[in-house]
């Protein structure tokens, strides 16, 4: 038995409307942290005894600008569809269900605003 | 909507534990608490960004004992979300889903991830010097 449309086949965006979008996306997010996190984990070590001045001048740097915003972009919103994909599983209560996404997301957007915002005030400031 | 009783298939207690599953808990575990443990990160960015007085405390309770256990297990549960999430990756292009090749590969996963966790620690260690 055929209930859907060839065109709703051809799309193949479900009942959610998104297909796999979000899986997707959380691949590539995950495919695009393995050097970033590694490369900022080196960093980090390597910054283990370094002063304030020296952390500055390393984040000045613009490749280092760039990798940091990329790694707070890509962690933030993994983090938040691994959240989702949790919640999803666990709680079963509809209403509860939403607002904890809801608020996952808007708190994964805030945490990522306020890393971007200090990345960018260090790399812009003088 | 309303209850009915319908039989329930076992769930995760009525299972012995395996290397496979136990791998697959730790995973999400460790990818929750990685995203709490992004607190660490705004923190220290934002301190860093607010002059070198804020920066000078952030360093300091990031090196207290307090912060560095924090820290440790920060460090391993990346590495382990890192590894098993390329263990992830292979199956997802359909690579790995002999048994064996689960168990050898949930084996590496540990051993590799805490063995990156040592290796990252006495790095940092030797940089500072002791201390």
């Amino acid at each position: 038995m055929k209930f859907r449309t060839p065109l709703a086949r051809a799309r193949g965006l479900g009942s959610a409307k998104s297909g796999t979008h979000h899986w997707w996306m959380q691949r590539l997010t995950a495919v695009a942290l393995v050097p970033l996190s590694l490369w900022f984990v080196a960093s980090l070590i390597t910054l283990v005894t370094a002063d304030h001045a020296t952390v500055i001048a390393w984040l000045h740097s613009p490749l280092v600008t760039i990798l940091c915003c990329a790694l707070i972009v890509a962690i933030f919103y993994h983090g938040q569809l691994g959240l989702q994909v949790v919640v999803e599983d666990y709680v079963h209560t509809e209403s509860l269900k939403l607002v904890s996404i809801v608020v996952a997301g808007f708190l994964s957007l805030l945490m990522a605003g306020a890393c971007l915002f200090a990345v960018l005030s260090i790399a812009f400031g003088s | 909507m309303e209850k009915t009783q319908r039989p329930l298939s076992p769930h995760l207690q009525i299972y012995r534990p395996q290397l496979t599953s136990v791998l697959s808990v730790t995973h999400r575990g460790t990818g929750i608490a990685l995203v709490i443990g992004t607190l660490v990160l705004v923190y220290w960015l934002l301190a860093a960004a607010s002059g070198a007085e804020a920066y000078a405390s952030a360093q300091q309770l990031l090196g207290s004992w307090f912060g560095r256990i924090v820290l440790l297990g920060f460090t391993f549960a990346l590495f382990f979300h890192l590894c098993n999430g390329i263990r992830h990756l292979f199956w997802d292009v359909g690579l790995g889903f002999e048994l064996k090749t689960a168990y050898a590969s949930g084996a590496a996963v540990v051993i590799v991830s805490i063995t990156m966790t040592v290796l990252a620690w006495s790095l940092a260690y030797a940089l500072r010097g002791g201390a």
